[in-house]
């Protein structure tokens, strides 16, 4: 907790964080001594080959991994040395997570889809519904909140995962390849709700891609190769 | 949460019907035998007491030859009437002594023809029995000696021959002998063993003797001793004085026997709870088996659900909350099979009860134990993939396909 005088502790903070898989012989090095600094507000985009430890770093940011060495600072916190438990609860407090395959759950609406965080956190079921219909107003999604993904567009199914991942009000959302599996223009949708997510409600946005258009639409643009971070900069859209 | 996780519980099984319902089979078979058979064996049980109660505990038979298992009775000779006039004179604290000798013959009345066993005694009969008579009266002694064809009937045989008539006076065929109806018996409905009491025609022993049966044997006696007398001693005293009778020397067994009517029914009792305990433990077994079948697609249904299971992980849901769900999933599913074994065996018990001529009695106490047993059931065997599933780790479940 900050002390007074002192300013506040960066959102995200990685200090010599390395990630190994596997021993010995089958050791895989996937992140390689990174520090990276992320604070409140921000509009992130990691980039970077295949295999160069982005998704890694997506999962250690967000709690569901823990670094082999290193430490990694959320809000202050030393996340490694939390536990399963602490680090759900500090999950599902702070976190919002967006996957490539939207990972909806099947033959369930897109309401209750976007209920289901509101659920698990204990919420009465007036108030889920209503926060969760605000949710998936604020996507775009009016009309089909009754829909299952089976009947949604990929693009209007990303949407009810970000309707899903926003609906608890988290201090960052996590995207990693959020436009992977769509077609340019609803990959165009998509970065533009993530922006007026970020702008109108501050939320952080971290997002892998492989594509440099969506790349543009963040303000910092970090690039991942073998492990390390080969270079982190200010987008076009920033300058 | 736990009305959540009931909903979502439903919902897995509904999506998958006939492998649910498959699955719970073993718990339904094993509830519903065990439902049926507590049920069926409270019935008897009330049936046997109730029966006792109305026999009274004071009734002995004697039987010729020995019965039991190896051992042939056809050729032992039965009794005559002064066995009975001995037995009568001779033995204490008996209330009445009653030959009885029987046969199944037609008895036609009019049009009406019907089979039926006919029982040759005397007004014994109807002490030893605690029987009363319903409408008329029971045999003189003169009818008793001369032999004259005069005869009681149960209700079972007045409302064959006759239906609403009024059988006393009547001159019904025995077997082709005349025979006047004196009296109808009180009806007694039916005997532990599922035979209708009802359904007897009486005539005095010696008339039976000489006209239907052809010979003078006396085939049983009943013999009821007086209350507050110990069945025991009086079943010791008719051995010896049957013994001295039909000269059989020390050290050579009795070619007759004798029964207490309170052995008979508190043997059949005991067969009974036996029977019961043997089938509760083949319903304990498929319990058993009903529980590992619920583990088993408990398992299967989480590795086919990794990926759901992960979504939930990485949305919030906690470890417990993922572990009560599926705890809840199969023992909603063990619930279930637990409900419908209960109607299954309280359906089976209505039939068997019926056809067994019991009392249906419902224990409301076995149904609450079948019940927390098969939720019990599910808690147990539900335990191991639950815990499972909560141990999945997120990025593992979220990669799975
Ligand atoms: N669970 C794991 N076990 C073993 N090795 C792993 C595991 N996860 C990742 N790796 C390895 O770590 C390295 C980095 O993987 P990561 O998934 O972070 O790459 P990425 O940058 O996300 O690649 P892509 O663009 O293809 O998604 C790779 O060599 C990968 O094979
Ligand atoms: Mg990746």
């Amino acid at each position: 907790m900050p002390r007074d005088g002192e300013p506040p502790p960066p959102l995200i903070a990685f200090e010599g964080v390395s990630k190994v898989f596997g021993t010995g012989l089958a050791a895989v090095p996937a992140l390689n001594a990174v520090d990276l600094r992320i604070d409140r507000g921000e509009f992130v985009a990691i980039m970077g080959p295949s295999g160069s430890g982005k998704s890694t770093a997506m999962n250690i940011l967000g709690c569901l991994d823990t670094p082999t060495s290193g430490t990694y600072r959320f809000m202050g916190v030393d996340v490694g040395r939390l536990d399963r438990r602490r680090r759900a609860l500090l999950r599902r407090r702070y976190l919002g997570f967006v996957f490539q395959g939207f990972n909806l759950l099947a033959r369930t609406s897109a309401v209750e889809n976007v209920e289901l965080p509101l659920i698990y956190r204990g919420m009465a079921p007036a108030e889920r519904r209503r926060l969760a219909l605000g949710a998936l107003a604020r996507v775009g999604l009016e009309g089909r909140e009754d829909h299952t993904p089976g009947e949604l567009s990929g693009g209007q199914q990303q949407r009810v995962a970000i309707a899903r991942a926003t609906v608890t009000d988290p201090a960052v959302l996590l995207a990693d390849e959020p436009t992977g599996n769509l077609d340019t223009r609803m990959s165009l949708e998509i970065m533009n709700l993530l922006v007026r997510l970020n702008r109108e409600q501050g939320i952080t946005v971290i997002m892998v891609t492989h594509e440099p258009d969506m790349a543009a639409f963040a303000r910092r643009i970090i690039r991942f190769v073998d492990g390390r971070i080969d270079s982190d900069a200010p987008s076009e859209r920033a300058a | 949460m736990l009305l959540e996780a009931v909903k979502l519980a439903l919902q897995a099984i509904r999506r998958n019907a006939l492998r649910s319902f498959l699955t719970v089979l073993g718990i339904i078979i094993g509830v519903g035998a065990v439902i049926a058979m507590v049920t069926v064996g409270n019935g008897t049980t009330a049936r046997i007491t109730a029966d006792l109660a109305k026999l009274g505990t004071n009734l002995l038979f004697v039987l010729p030859g020995q019965v039991g298992p190896g051992r042939a009775s056809s050729d032992a000779r039965s009794f005559n009437s002064r066995d009975i006039e001995a037995m009568r004179a001779q033995l204490r604290g008996v209330q009445a002594v009653a030959p009885i000798a029987q046969k199944s013959v037609a008895v036609i009345y009019g049009t009406e023809n019907r089979n039926t066993v006919v029982t040759g005694t005397d007004s014994a009969y109807f002490v030893a029995q605690d029987w009363a008579l319903a409408r008329g009266r029971g045999f003189f002694e003169g009818e008793e000696r001369a032999g004259r064809a005069a005869c009681v009937i149960g209700q079972t045989v007045r409302e064959k021959l006759f239906g609403s008539a009024d059988p006393i006076g009547q001159d019904i065929r025995v077997h082709n002998v005349s025979c006047e109806v004196i009296g109808l018996l009180e009806a007694k409905g039916q005997s532990s063993f599922g035979t209708d009491l009802d359904d007897t025609v009486l005539m005095p022993i010696r008339a039976f003797q000489r006209r239907i049966a052809g010979n003078m044997d006396i085939m049983r006696v009943y013999v009821s001793a007086r209350n507050g007398v110990d069945t025991a001693k009086v079943q010791t005293d008719i051995e010896r004085l049957l013994r001295e009778r039909r000269n059989i020397t020390t050290g050579k067994e009795d070619d007759f026997s004798v029964r207490d009517m309170k052995q008979v029914v508190q043997a059949t009792a005991g067969a009974t709870a036996v029977l019961t305990g043997l089938l509760g433990a083949v319903a304990a077994v498929s319990l058993l088996v009903g529980g590992i079948g619920i583990m088993n697609i408990m398992l299967v249904s989480v590795t086919e659900r990794t990926r759901e299971i992960g979504i939930r992980l990485a949305i919030g849901a906690l470890e417990e909350q993922v572990l009560l769900q599926f705890l809840v999933e199969a023992m909603v599913l063990s619930l279930f099979g637990g409900i419908i074994g209960i109607l299954l065996g309280l359906g089976l018990a209505v039939l068997a009860t019926a056809a067994l001529n019991v009392p249906f009695l419902v224990d409301p106490f076995i149904i609450l134990v079948a019940f927390g047993f098969s939720a019990m059931v599910g808690v147990v065997f539900g335990y191991v993939p639950a815990r499972r599933a909560a141990h999945l780790d997120p990025i593992q479940a979220l990669r799975h396909e």
